[in-house]
């Protein structure tokens, strides 16, 4: 964490930093809008041409996608591939939809530049289907490029679990 | 319950049942362990996960918890993960390297070869006691093929050779696919993950390609969406036209596809030029090596084998990965998986690899969730058993295509033997099936 983060978190936050972290709550929230409404097309719209979305397996959360073994490795093609099964009835584990509802809380910023920002947050990702909850808990760690507008695209979306197996999940047939 | 009535089968009608409560009966499940588990060979691990002396993995094989480790004198064993004092396990994390085991109880401790090093306050025991020569447990049975470690617990147990009878030639094919590369490593992640389903349906839908065309549709329309934007024509996928299905020895079955994609060694049209050169090559190394036959078996055939009874040995268009499943109760079974790379691949091809495993057969991939989708729906279908049959007669009655279910009645009557305390199917195929090993595989590309 370098010293403008640690200033985001600490009293000595500057005002544009709390602004910030506002910010990226809201973009954060507005994307789990996005997620949990089965939105997929706008959610998609959320990302950069260059973007990954990365899901550790759930022995290795640090995995390096170059060489150990991941449940998910998306970069901007597979993301889009993975948006356009998920709309088709053919996607029969979630077909109907499964409901989720996903709870992002302990919003940090870790890194602050000028065109980007680095941010974790904790998550739990409750998902229903056929009479069983089960909850997909861990932390996330996205690299967001900051726009003029004041809002964010998406660069790098990690998904990291704390479980130590998908036990009622099954699979990672959902975003997480 | 009747035992013997839990199948039907009938050739000269061409009709094949399994009772559904083989799939919901916790009878049938305690069976299973003490006839199919205590007495099958069953896999732990590969040498390449313990590559240093020290090094070990924890593992859980038929509910007993082990330990493969290289011991310090170079030897791979697999240990008992039990005090021999009150039973607490001695190792407690997954993976790592060791000078020797503790149990954190009250501390006795052992070597990494499994002796008994260390008693606190030895002095209370009894000279008699000091004087035995005690070491961690090991399975009455261990042996590896081809660098694989397998255990049996059973009192008597073939050989691991004779086990695996006819289909080491399939698992010999992959493994010497490799070695131009420096032989196979397990690479680390491990898919860990479970369906609320019987374990024998897993073991039918991995060697089915009746589904694949209805379950895995998002997926072929996926590659068909890659291929067209680089111009080349929809993938052939599992085609009827190029894939067959066997009945092997012992209950180990296998369906076999010719397939494009595969890293080893027949290139995908949407795989860069740098990789697509580097595949010829290494096919043409293999045939070099191998002879034009084998080579081209290793580099362009795609192996789904069921190593009976819980194992998955896939060498595919999306890597090569072993999966292994364990009942927990008649309807839920935990799957891990885990992925195998060459030593010494390129890099390039190696991304390839992973994206393929991770794009189809991961828990997070487009086609493993459905099939655990569909083996959940069947097992909730089994809750009225007014509908007593689950039907496998397809292809009885002519020589059986790979979308038959020639191998799902192999797996089945090796079952149906042993859940009776048959040593093992008298037959493997049906009436009109041909002896057809690789090596008389006549596929069209």
């Amino acid at each position: 964490m370098n010293a403008d983060a640690r200033a985001v978190c600490g009293v000595s936050a500057s005002q544009e930093n709390l602004l910030l972290r506002l910010a990226v709550e809201y973009f954060l929230y507005e994307e789990a809008a996005h997620l949990d409404n089965w939105r997929l097309d706008e959610w998609l719209k959320l990302f950069t041409n260059d973007a990954r979305y990365l899901v550790p397996a759930v022995d290795l959360p640090d995995g390096d996608p170059a060489r150990d073994m991941m449940f998910v490795d998306d970069d901007y093609e597979r993301l889009k591939g993975r948006v356009t099964r998920l709309k088709s009835r053919h996607a029969h584990r979630e077909y109907p939809s499964s409901r989720t509802r996903r709870l992002i809380t302990n919003v940090r910023l870790t890194r602050i530049a000028p065109s980007e920002v680095d941010a974790e947050a904790s998550f739990a990702v409750y998902r229903s289907r056929n009479e069983i909850i089960a909850p997909y808990v861990g932390i996330y760690r996205y690299t967001l490029v900051r726009l003029d507008s004041g809002t964010f695209l998406i660069r790098r979306r990690r998904a990291e679990l704390d479980l130590e197996r998908l036990t009622d999940h099954g699979a990672v047939s959902i975003i997480l | 319950m009747n035992l013997a009535d839990l199948i039907v089968e009938n050739a000269t009608a061409g009709l094949f049942r399994v009772h559904r409560s083989a799939m919901t009966s916790a009878e049938v499940l305690r069976l299973e362990q003490e006839r199919i588990f205590a007495r099958s060979w069953l896999y732990v691990g590969h040498d390449s996960e313990v590559p240093e002396p020290g090094d070990y993995q924890r593992r859980v094989v038929a509910g007993r918890p082990l330990i493969l480790v290289r011991g310090r004198d170079n030897v791979i064993r697999v240990l008992i993960n039990s005090c021999l004092h009150r039973g607490a396990l001695v190792c407690r994390i997954d993976t790592g390297n060791a000078n020797a085991f503790q149990c954190f109880y009250h501390g006795w401790s052992y070597d990494t070869a499994g002796r008994l090093i260390g008693v606190p306050d030895v002095e209370g025991y009894s000279t008699d006691f000091r004087r035995l020569e005690q070491a961690l447990m090991a399975p009455p049975h261990v042996d590896s093929y081809r660098g694989l470690y397998f255990v049996n617990f059973g009192a008597a147990a073939p050989s691991l050779h004779d086990y695996l009878g006819n289909a080491r030639e399939l698992i010999d094919l992959t493994m010497d696919s490799a070695e131009p590369l420096g032989g196979w490593k397990v690479i680390r992640g491990t898919a860990k993950y479970r369906i609320h389903a019987n374990w024998k349906l897993l073991a039918e839908n991995s060697t089915d390609n009746y589904h694949f065309r209805t379950v895995h549709r998002t997926y072929t329309d996926y590659l068909a969406e890659r291929r067209e934007r680089v111009g080349a024509p929809a993938p052939t996928v599992n085609r009827i036209t190029n894939s067959l299905s066997l009945a092997l020895e012992n209950g180990h079955v296998a369906m076999l596809t010719r397939s494009v994609g595969r890293p080893i060694a027949n290139p995908s049209p949407v795989w860069s030029e740098v990789v697509t050169a580097e595949t010829e090559r290494l096919r043409k190394e293999l045939t070099k090596i191998y002879g034009e036959e084998r080579g081209l078996q290793m580099a362009t055939v795609s192996r789904f084998l069921i190593i009976f009874p819980n194992q998955a040995f896939q060498d595919t268009q999306s890597g090569f990965r072993m999966r292994q499943w364990w009942p927990t109760s008649p309807g839920e079974m935990d799957v891990n998986q885990w992925e195998f790379v060459p030593r010494s691949e390129h890099p390039d091809i190696t991304a390839y690899r992973l994206e393929g495993a991770t794009m189809f057969l991961g828990p997070g991939g487009f086609g493993t969730p459905d099939d655990i989708e569909a083996l959940e729906s069947c097992q909730i279908g089994f809750g009225a058993p007014e509908v007593e049959w689950s039907d496998m007669s397809r292809g009885m009655q002519r020589v059986p295509r790979s979308d038959d279910e020639l191998a799902a009645r192999g797996f089945w009557r090796q079952w149906h033997a042993l859940i009776q305390g048959f040593d093992g199917a008298a037959r493997t195929g049906d009436p009109t099936t041909t002896k057809s090993m690789p090596q008389n595989m006549e596929l069209r590309a």
